[in-house]
């Protein structure tokens, strides 16, 4: 034996000695996790233009803080390092890039915003770090062909749109439609979904499509041009401002189409009260969330221990804004994968549990509300029902519809 | 050439040098904001000439950053072109934009420029999502670059190489603009700014020399704003809020108007200000950040250069 088989031989023994271990323990890491740590990122706009939903951050935060005060997950405290992009892509690269090479978190997640995350799409899937559950509804995070470690955290517009489709076609096969978008991406998303759930009756129920721009000071003469094209069923994709103005003006010049306006814009405080209680009778819409100060809900679990976890927890934030029910759920969620993780909390398991989720229910969604995701289903919520305006709340009626 | 001069050339060499270094010593996600604070710098040298050196507000220089991105962008993305030579293109682009926005604009001075100007910070960010610009723009999804890797086969990594890149670039501009300064031009930009009346009765065509300042001033936020697309790898019109037009304004002013060395201070401010108030509270970035400003016009009120000028003639 030469010199250079005695190296590869003790070469091989060092090898195998170093593989036993870990060949005995079932424990597996990557970075950001050990026997007492999940480290996760996050960013979120915490200045900026959209801070109003940085409050989703502090309720999660809150969360996994009450969560490690309980003992953590699976003996493991979770520490959450969440920080501000102020709602630009620029600096979302670059604190991702942060959590990711200096802070080296296991996995980013509920990462906030479509341009945000959009910037750092890319760098993730090449990285291979799960970028789980995003606090956004543009349908491109759903592609598990080209980017594998992305995953949505809400419901699609373009889902929302295919079961208002559906619904039609059961209740009104011979509507003539008229639709009333945004013209951006986030509308766009919608008149495709409808366009997709109407299938190859699209062409002749679709009797009249207006966009508006943000920039308009009003969408009246969009209203009007649509109401002269004799429909008898409108859908509106529109942001708060701009539904409010269109169900106020609808009703103001006569016109008594079926009304579906859109999930987004469906608030009774921010849409249907500026727009007129009374105008806004019969309007349709669907839903998947639980609205924590509806009285029909005052007695469910999960509303109750919503609200005491608001009080003890996280008694800055506001109880009624929905933003911290959607933390809340989404913190929830996640503590369900991670418990599902065990001891084998590397990168692959982590995706791998997100992608496994079978009949869960959560707290603060509807009753019968489901995720199920799979290897080629990375849409973690895809069932809504409908709920009509009756003048002073919205009813939900019918059965949990899916997409 | 005299001891001012001298020593000054001595203190920028110094600076190129630690510049050259930090690369190889701080991890890569460093870099990139090194990279982010050289690429500001090279913007808030833009936004100086004109406003520390000419006199002239301008509240709209996102503008012509996003501009530059995007024209960069667009290069790369639908014309395949290599990231350097979208630099003169972004630059030229701007110049010529600014030069015709500053012709009439000029007319208008003080606080009706600084106006005009905001309105084309305003108007920007929603053309680029205009629907016959979108197949160009990418519409509010924007456009995803590639990051460019170091040529002749450099073992550098891709942070790394840009990183110097921009380092270069930099060098030129603050070159170029130190000499502009020190020109005849440079003369008659300061006299156009101390005393306008004056000016004119020495020769100086005021009009034209505040549109062509208007243009050179663009074309550096722009030549910026093309550095800053290959970086990031991502435009969208939500890159480019109205208040990066702001932090042009806040970084000239902290860094110390009117001096070449000021921008460099002003992009460290940028870069990192917002990062130290995220730091300090998630619920009062904005108050934090303010009393950042408020403790910069307290303290140094002529901007970090201005303190060290003054540190500096007290010790001597």
């Amino acid at each position: 034996m030469n010199l250079h088989h005695l190296k590869r031989a003790i070469m091989a023994l060092f090898a195998l000695l170093a593989l036993t271990p870990s060949a005995h323990a079932e424990k597996k890491y990557d970075p950001g996790a050990s026997d007492t740590e999940i480290k996760i990122g996050q960013t979120m706009p915490y200045s900026g233009p959209a801070s109003s939903y940085g409050t989703i951050g502090k309720a999660e935060a809150a969360y996994f803080k009450m969560i490690n005060e309980l003992g953590g997950v699976n003996g493991r405290k979770i520490n959450l390092i969440s920080l501000d992009d102020g709602y630009t892509p620029p600096k979302a690269v670059e604190q991702v890039r942060r959590l990711v090479e200096q802070d080296q978190v296991l996995f980013l997640w509920q990462n906030l915003g479509t341009p945000t995350n959009s910037a750092f799409h890319k760098y993730v899937n090449s990285k291979k770090i799960p970028h789980l559950f995003l606090a956004t509804g543009a349908t491109k995070w759903g592609d598990p062909k080209n980017f594998p470690w992305t995953m949505g955290g809400q419901p699609t517009y373009q889902a929302e749109a295919t079961i208002y489709a559906k619904h039609l076609l059961k209740t009104k096969p011979d509507a003539k439609i008229a639709v009333l978008y945004q013209n951006d991406d986030y509308g766009k998303d919608y008149v495709k979904g409808l366009k997709d759930g109407l299938k190859d009756k699209a062409q002749s129920m679709i009797v009249a499509e207006q966009g508006y721009e943000t920039a308009e000071p009003s969408v009246d003469s969009q209203v009007i041009k649509l109401q002269s094209s004799g429909a008898d069923t409108f859908f509106i994709f529109a942001i708060p401002k701009f539904a409010a103005q269109t169900i106020r003006k609808t009703y103001d010049i006569g016109w008594k189409p079926v009304v579906y306006v859109n999930n987004v814009s469906s608030a009774v405080a921010n849409v249907l009260q500026p727009a007129g209680l009374e105008k806004s009778v019969g309007l349709l819409t669907a839903q998947y969330f639980k609205d924590s100060h509806d009285p029909q809900w005052a007695n469910s679990t999960d509303v109750k221990q919503y609200l005491d976890f608001m009080k003890k927890h996280h008694p800055d934030g506001d109880p009624k804004d929905s933003n911290n029910a959607y933390g809340f759920m989404q913190a929830n969620l996640l503590v369900h994968v991670l418990k599902a993780c065990g001891d084998n909390l590397t990168r692959e398991n982590i995706l791998k549990q997100a992608t496994s989720l079978k009949n869960l229910e959560l707290p603060m969604l509807l009753p019968g509300i489901k995720i199920n995701t799979s290897a080629d289903d990375y849409f973690i919520i895809e069932q809504l029902q409908m709920a009509r305006f009756d003048g002073k709340e919205w009813r939900l009626f019918g059965e949990l519809l899916d997409y | 050439m005299n001891t001012t001069n001298k020593s000054q050339l001595l203190i920028a060499l110094a600076a190129i040098a630690v510049a050259l270094v930090l690369p190889f010593v701080v991890p890569d996600y460093r870099i990139f904001q090194l990279t982010m604070v050289l690429i500001y710098s090279i913007a808030l040298l833009g936004l100086n000439i004109l406003t520390g050196y000419n006199g002239q507000i301008s509240l709209g220089h996102g503008a012509f950053y996003a501009i530059g991105a995007y024209t960069a962008a667009i290069m790369m993305d639908k014309a395949n072109a290599p990231y350097w030579s979208t630099l003169p293109v972004a630059g030229v682009i701007c110049l010529v934009v600014g030069f015709l926005f500053g012709l009439p604009a000029l007319r208008l001075s003080g606080h009706h420029l600084a106006l005009a100007t905001l309105a084309l910070a305003v108007a920007l960010p929603q053309l680029l999502k205009y629907k016959h610009l979108e197949h160009w723009t990418g519409g509010v999804q924007g456009i995803n670059l590639l990051k460019p890797d170091a040529p002749f086969g450099l073992k550098l990594s891709q942070d790394q190489w840009l990183y110097l890149f921009t380092l270069a670039v930099v060098v030129l501009m603050f070159v170029l603009a130190r000499n502009l300064i020190r020109s005849r031009v440079g003369r008659a930009l300061v006299a156009i700014r101390d005393h306008p009346v004056a000016a004119e009765a020495m020769g100086v065509n005021n009009a034209m020399y505040k549109s062509l300042t208007f243009g050179v001033s663009a074309l550096y936020t722009g030549v910026a704003g093309a550095l800053s697309a290959i970086a990031v790898q991502f435009v969208a019109p939500d890159s480019f809020p109205l208040t990066i037009s702001f932090f042009f304004l806040v970084g000239i002013v902290v860094g110390g108007v009117a001096s070449i060395w000021g921008p460099i201070f002003g992009g460290f401010f940028i870069q990192f200000a917002p990062n130290m108030a995220d730091y300090l509270s998630k619920d009062l970035t904005g108050a934090v950040y303010g009393v950042f400003l408020l403790l910069f016009a307290y303290v140094m009120p002529t901007g970090v250069v201005g303190f060290l000028r003054k540190l500096a003639s007290k010790s001597a």
